[in-house]
């Protein structure tokens, strides 16, 4: 028989539709098979439980009170016990609804992630906010300075503090009074690398840092803010 | 701010930091905060269920009323705990929503009472999560068409008209409502026998009937009875186009009258005759006229006006315009693509049928709704595959939108057996209202009779149904004593209401106060209507009897019967009146209405079977008194 034009795309149809129903009776299932496994490992989702209070209370400097209302604070934003870096960035900004706060919460982010592996867990939070709330003042400046100090080399340069400077006056956002320029940020920096460089070498050491700090009055005078936070 | 950034707040503060050695001027004071800074456990009681939470749970948002200072005054020293009289189901879902920063909205709740819980606590509708927004949402349109419809069929037109409706208002109101007067009813039904007369004739002038004597040829009946059917039409023409006008005249925005479909069709459905009449008798002429008449068959919609069933529809198909559009899309696009693929297939069969695609369009029509007339047949094997193909798509393509339209179909149906039913329990519902209105003001009047004006003294010796008042009644009569002494009007019953107002029709002038409730128009008319209108049959018989002696009032200049009869008569339902409110206090038909207080009506003592029954029932009688001899003046 010979067949033309219409009649073979009639019969390709037909064979098409047999090979549809042929699905239906389970008979061929091509290249379903391996998608099915993987759906088991995102069943277990992360969870982290954090250290006991006692010990927890050893390594800072909070009572037993504070530490259980932090954790209940803390647990109920983050049930899983961990927060990663956009809840955290979500979290900062919403207390700077003007600017963008995400550069500079990346920052702090890695400042509280002390084993930088991608999240903070609640001991995390409570040793970095006991040393800021609870510590002394030369504490307090050298967890400053880990701030600064992007790359964690023990040295803060230009560029290191320009980041930073750019990323707090980006929290401003564009309605402020003066308005800001783009020339605000580095000429922030030089003052600070004049005040803070001593041996004008280009970086600024932890010990030149806190020297600095310490000898200026308006910054130990400002460290009342930390007061009445818990 | 969302709540669980309060709880970040020191975080915040204390990352405050990184500025510090940056900041070129001091950093101002931190706030000092004297409340106590420990946390603490709340115990809240909502009716009797005790709650109990973190107080931190609560400040989380601080602009409700349990996050803000507004719940200590809610707040019980003995129990040491906060005490809301409220529904405690739905509190939990409050609380929960302070606890997660997530509000739901329970599925089973009342969305009303769900809202009057979120309005007292402070929380707005609008920050419900998503989880539960669409149901609430969906919900609360629901609720609010309901309502809309209450209030539509309050406004509709079943209330009465003001007593200066206008002609044209009476007019429009007959045609829209039209079981509100008998002469509309008449009128709604002559239209719909005229239309289905009218219709009925058109249908029967096509049929053959019995050819005239002397010819073979079946004439249809048209022809046969030319002139009775040319009159039939005639008539029917007229009687709608004095319809149209009619209603044209009455309506109260012309203009959206005459944009309304149901005009339109109205209009459609006599032009034909009129158009007819213009046009010349000319032979190419009366082609197109013959035309028009199939317009007339249009006059079959007209019926709609008289079915619900035909608007429910005719709405359906409305709200469903876009499935049927995308019926219609899809209908085309198969019915392209199959014609096609049939003229190909079928090309090669020699004497087909399928001659062009446009001819194949009508094969494929056929196919896919089922129909398979078989005028058009494939003959070769593809034409065959492709048309059996063919068939099986059309059954779903078809089937598709159709449940659509008929849940749209559903719902509007519900919807209008709905309004019926609303309006039959309004009726209801205003009749118990009205009711529990008379009711108290039954209980005022009594007091009043029972020696409540007595500044104390005489309050005891009458007091039958003292026992009954609460605090609050208490207090209410008194206030309505100080309106009376205020305006120096009392209040009374609408039977002695009426009867001044007998007086009055009678020539009887008396200072009228303006004070009347604002029901009554004119003063005459009002109280026949009053005479003719008792929303309230109930069983006390003092009702009919009062009501047959306000009757007689009316008619004694009329009939000029001896008062003497009728004294008695009417004294006796006074008498008959107060034995019954001595006894039954609460079951008694009155209104409030004032009545003046005539500075000439001395309280007459004389009077049997009154020692102390003081009041207004006294200013009644003597009222009444006055009556009975205005009436022997004027019958004698």
């Amino acid at each position: 028989m010979v067949l033309e034009g219409m009649e073979l795309i009639a019969i390709t149809v037909v064979i098409g539709l047999f090979f549809v129903v042929f699905k239906q009776f389970g008979a061929w299932e091509p290249l379903t098979l391996d998608e099915s496994s993987d759906c088991e490992l995102e069943l277990s989702t992360v969870r982290h439980q954090p250290e006991g209070l006692e010990q927890l209370q050893v390594q800072t400097q909070f009572t037993k009170k504070e530490l259980q209302s932090l954790y209940r604070g803390f647990k109920n934003e983050c049930p899983s016990g961990l927060v990663d870096e956009e809840t955290f960035k979500n979290i900062y900004s919403q207390f700077f609804p003007q600017g963008d706060a995400t550069t500079y919460a990346h920052f702090l982010f890695n400042a509280f992630d002390m084993d930088r592996n991608g999240s903070i867990r609640f001991e995390d939070f409570v040793i970095g906010l006991s040393v800021l709330l609870r510590g002394s003042e030369t504490e307090k400046l050298r967890w400053a300075f880990n701030l600064y100090d992007i790359n964690k080399d023990g040295y803060i340069t230009k560029e290191e503090m320009l980041a930073i400077m750019t990323s707090i006056y980006d929290m401003m956002g564009r309605y402020t009074s003066p308005s800001v320029r783009d020339v605000d940020p580095s000429e922030h920096v030089d003052k600070f690398f004049q005040k803070m460089d001593r041996n004008r070498d280009g970086v600024v050491t932890i010990d030149e840092f806190i020297e600095t700090c310490q000898k200026d009055e308006n910054i130990m005078a400002s460290m009342q803010l930390f007061e009445n936070v818990i | 701010m969302a709540a669980g950034v309060a709880t970040w707040m020191p975080f915040a503060r204390a990352a405050a930091v990184g500025w510090l050695p940056l900041a070129q001027q001091t950093m101002p004071k931190p706030p000092v905060d004297k409340t106590s800074r420990s946390d603490e456990i709340l115990f809240v009681n909502v009716s009797g269920l005790r709650f109990q939470t973190w107080k931190n749970t609560l400040d989380r948002y601080p602009d409700t009323l349990l996050g803000s200072s507004e719940k200590e005054f809610f707040y019980n020293e003995e129990t040491q705990e906060y005490f809301f009289d409220r529904d405690p189901e739905m509190f939990r879902h409050i609380l929960n929503f302070f606890r997660t920063g997530k509000l739901h909205y329970p599925r089973h709740e009342c969305i009303q009472a769900f809202e009057e819980e979120l309005a007292f606590y402070g929380i707005i509708p609008e920050i419900i999560g998503d989880c539960c927004m669409e149901e609430y949402r969906d919900r609360k349109k629901e609720n609010q068409e309901r309502l809309a419809e209450d209030t539509e069929a309050e406004n509709a037109g079943d209330a009465p008209l003001p007593p200066d409706a206008t002609l044209r208002d009476k007019l429009w109101r007959a045609f829209e409502n039209p079981h509100t007067s008998t002469m509309a009813l008449v009128f709604y039904y002559v239209t719909g026998f005229f239309i289905a007369v009218s219709v009925i004739a058109n249908v029967v002038e096509t049929v053959p009937c019995r050819p005239l004597k002397g010819s073979i040829k079946d004439l249809p009946c048209g022809e046969k009875f030319s002139v009775g059917f040319s009159c039939l039409d005639t008539a029917c023409v007229l009687i709608f186009s004095c319809e149209y006008l009619m209603r044209l005249y009455a309506a109260p925005s012309r203009c959206d009258f005459a944009r309304s479909v149901m005009s339109v069709i109205d209009v459609v459905a006599i032009l034909p005759f009129y158009i007819g009449l213009v046009m010349p008798e000319n032979e190419e002429v009366s082609g197109a006229f013959v035309t028009l008449r199939v317009f007339r068959v249009f006059r079959i919609f007209k019926f709609s006006r008289h079915s619900q069933g035909l608007r429910i529809l005719g709405c359906t198909l409305q709200a469903c315009a876009s499935e049927l559009g995308f019926l219609l899309f899809s209908l085309t696009m198969a019915v392209i693509i199959f014609a096609t693929v049939m003229f190909y297939a079928e090309k090669g069969t020699k004497g087909t049928t399928f001659s062009s695609i446009p001819a194949s369009f009508w094969y494929t029509i056929v196919t896919m709704t089922t129909l398979g007339y078989g005028d058009m047949v494939p003959d070769s094997i593809a034409g065959k595959i492709f048309g059996s193909i063919c068939s099986l798509s059309g059954v779903l393509v078809i089937a598709l939108p159709v449940p659509v339209i008929v849940s749209n179909f559903a719902r509007i149906y519900h919807q209008n057996q709905r309004a019926d039913k609303m309006r039959a329990q309004q009726k209801v519902r205003q009749a118990r209202i009205r009711m529990a209105k008379k009711g108290a003001t039954n209980a005022f009047l009594q007091h009043k009779e029972d020696g409540g004006l007595q500044d104390g003294g005489d309050g005891d010796s009458t007091a039958f149904c003292v026992k009954n008042r609460s605090a609050f009644e208490h207090q209410h009569h008194h206030l309505l004593q100080c309106l009376e002494k205020t305006t120096n009007h009392e209040f009374t019953d609408e039977i002695t209401y009426s009867e001044v107002c007998m007086m009055d029709s009678m020539g009887f002038r008396t200072s009228r106060s303006t004070s009347l409730s604002s029901q009554q128009g004119s003063t005459t008319t009002c109280c026949s209507r009053r005479a003719k209108r008792r929303a309230i049959r109930l069983a006390n018989s003092t009702v009919s009897v009062s009501r047959g002696s306000v009757q007689e009032l009316d008619t004694l200049h009329v009939t000029k019967t001896p008062v003497g009869t009728q004294y008695p008569q009417s004294r006796s339902s006074l008498n008959a009146r107060t034995e019954d409110l001595k006894l039954n206090c609460t079951d008694y038909t009155a209104a409030i209405i004032s009545i003046p207080t005539p500075p000439a009506n001395s309280p007459d003592e004389s009077l049997p079977n009154s020692p102390a029954i003081p009041g207004i029932l006294r200013n009644s009688r003597s009222s009444t008194f006055n009556t009975q001899e205005t009436v022997k003046i004027s019958s004698l």
